[in-house]
């Protein structure tokens, strides 16, 4: 009985093998490997070699350059001006959005929003260069011919971290919109027939029906949010800076990929990755217990 | 019918106004870059290219077309996007349907769900993972772009909650009929499944033609570089690399483009895959976010 039972569930068995060896491979080694960050790493050594250990060195270290502090401000600052533009300007276009009547403009306005954000962040962040640049972009010349002195978006410390902001949002902000988007179409027209006999105008529909009807999306999508506090957006911020605006735009991500990867300082570097990684599960692990409690989201 | 009122017609028309202008700050940027693409240097230099290609040339992209390194990892671009859809869509499908089974089919379901699960909550970092691609010898290889992110969990979750959606009758009957499981998930589950297949094979192939990080470190050799992590170096970290700026001999063609118009004519290419099949296959792009963010 118990035989037939296993025979019946090996091939169950067989097809999650490679699956499970793949993600045995390249993310639980890896999380092994957080070991690097207790030692002076020498990869010719091999990566479960005979490496010189140094308890907590590295993070002792780590908390004497005041680089580290500068970093993680500019990280919290840079996410959390992210999380709340990209939570609230889609609200905001998806409700406008929704007072449109003529569906041929709305779902033209939605499809061109929505593009930049099947761009990579090399080309965009190419297009960005282009057009900002302070000598032959045309945002500056835009800027001069109305009088405005030129702007060095990219390579001023003062303007970089909202350059960031606005540019991610620029590109990302389509996708939440048609989220939201989405929920406002499960809300029953009746809501809104029943409100017109009754003589509410436009902003109190809005206010009274479709922005209720927005509520469990709104929650969920804030909630889940919470877990990239400290994921200022790497690929935006990697294309885009340079030494000159470190400091006010070096981020984590940035700050370990130069640590690590150019300077070759693995101990250092896996150390502040693993600070990175332990509080982002922190909160990536509440954030979906917050979403499970309040919007009975479940990932699986 | 209550009559729209004054108020709400001016709304109107400023809302109008307002998504419009969202609309055209998301497309008009890439009209400049490509009418700047299409100019020759003394317009460019000039400042006066704005929407439309002044003195209209097709030289930067002949120039791009013609530089081997271009078309060398637009190569190696091609050929991971086939590799890395195939290798994807295969290990999400066969992950995901046994994941989607109920307790009492596979008892020890809920447990390995959370062995992928746990890798999306928690990672190594970089350096570890860098050290693990390393050790496993794939640097300088295309299988360092496919192999490492080789089963997208995040795919997985949702394709297995789209197989846990579908009807269970049609399974327990081709059980009694003694199909095999092999047999049950190609010949039922996947047919069923089509639509939500497409829309992950879709944001599969645009993730892999996107991907320009592992590139650029996986890759020792330039050569072995993928579109995207050629564009990075050329265009963003501006290092001049053989064959990124212009050769001096080319002193005819130096006339007609510039630095710039070659950079933007890459930009543009780079991202032309993406927007010719954008227009088409909307409803499957559209149809990905559905998917992904709300399930009943």
């Amino acid at each position: 009985m118990v035989n037939d039972k296993f025979r019946k569930q090996l091939p169950l068995y067989l097809m999650l093998l490679p699956g499970m060896i793949v993600v045995f491979v390249y993310s639980y080694i890896p999380m092994i490997g957080i070991v690097i960050a207790f030692q002076r790493f020498i990869p010719a050594k091999g990566l479960f070699g005979p490496q010189e250990w140094v308890g907590l060195g590295n993070f002792r270290y780590i908390l004497t350059l005041p680089d580290t502090y500068k970093i993680l401000r500019n990280t919290v600052f840079i996410a959390g001006m992210k999380i709340i533009a990209g939570l609230v300007i889609p609200i905001v276009i998806a409700l406008l959005l929704n007072e449109v009547r003529k569906e041929r403009f709305k779902r033209s306005v939605q499809t061109i929003i929505y593009l930049p954000y099947f761009l990579s962040w090399v080309i965009f962040a190419g297009i960005l260069i282009d057009i900002l640049s302070p000598s032959e972009g045309i945002v500056n010349k835009i800027l001069e011919s109305i009088g405005l002195k030129p702007i060095y978006f990219l390579g001023d410390p003062k303007w970089f971290p909202y350059t960031m902001v606005i540019t991610d949002l620029w590109k990302n902000f389509g996708f939440s919109t048609i989220v939201y988007l989405a929920a406002l179409t499960s809300i029953s027209p009746t809501l809104y027939e029943a409100a017109e006999i009754d003589g509410a105008n436009r902003w109190q529909q809005t206010w009274y029906i479709t922005l209720p009807g927005m509520r469990a999306i709104i929650v969920l999508l804030a909630t889940l949010s919470l877990g990239s506090i400290l994921n200022a957006g790497f690929e935006q911020i990697f294309n885009l800076y340079s030494p000159q605006v470190y400091e006010t735009g070096d981020i984590i991500d940035t700050f370990v990929y130069r640590l690590g990867l150019i300077q070759a300082q693995y101990g250092l570097a896996t150390a502040v990755g693993l600070f990175k990684s332990v509080v982002s599960f922190g909160l990536i692990s509440l954030s979906y217990y917050l979403a499970y409690r309040l919007a009975d989201y479940r990932i699986f | 019918m209550r009559k729209i009122t004054r108020g709400e017609k001016i709304f109107s028309v400023f809302n109008y106004i307002i998504l419009s202008i969202a609309a055209l700050a998301c497309i008009l940027p890439m009209i400049h870059v490509l009418a700047v693409s299409l100019s020759s240097r003394s317009a460019v230099a000039a400042g006066v290219v704005k929407l439309w290609p002044v003195d209209f040339t097709l030289m930067s992209y002949k120039y791009v077309i013609n530089k081997p390194e271009f078309s060398r990892s637009l190569l190696v671009s091609v050929k991971r996007v086939l590799l890395g859809l195939l290798v994807n869509m295969f290990l999400t499908i066969i992950t995901a349907y046994p994941l989607s089974k109920d307790d009492h089919q596979f008892p020890y379901r809920t447990i390995l769900v959370w062995y992928f699960v746990f890798t999306m909550l928690f990672g190594g970092g970089l350096i570890p993972f860098y050290m693990t691609v390393k050790f496993t010898g794939l640097i300088d290889t295309i299988w360092a772009l496919i192999i490492p992110g080789a089963l997208p969990v995040y795919n997985v979750i949702l394709l297995l909650n789209f197989f846990r959606s579908l009807p269970k009758e049609l399974e327990e009957a081709a059980l009694v009929d003694g199909a095999s499981h092999w047999t049950i998930l190609w010949k039922i589950y996947v047919p069923l499944s089509l639509p939500a297949l497409a829309t992950l094979t879709l944001f599969t192939a645009v993730g892999h033609w996107n991907s320009w990080f592992d590139g650029l470190i996986f890759m020792n050799r330039p050569g072995n570089y993928p579109l995207q992590s050629y564009l990075q170096t050329i265009v963003v970290q501006q290092t001049i690399t053989p064959g990124s700026t212009l050769a001096t001999e080319d002193w005819k063609l130096l006339q007609i483009v510039s630095d710039r118009t070659v950079k933007t004519a890459q930009i543009f290419l780079g991202a032309l895959p993406i927007l010719i099949v954008y227009p088409f296959l909307q409803k499957y792009f559209m149809k990905g976010i559905v998917l992904g963010s709300l399930k009943e």
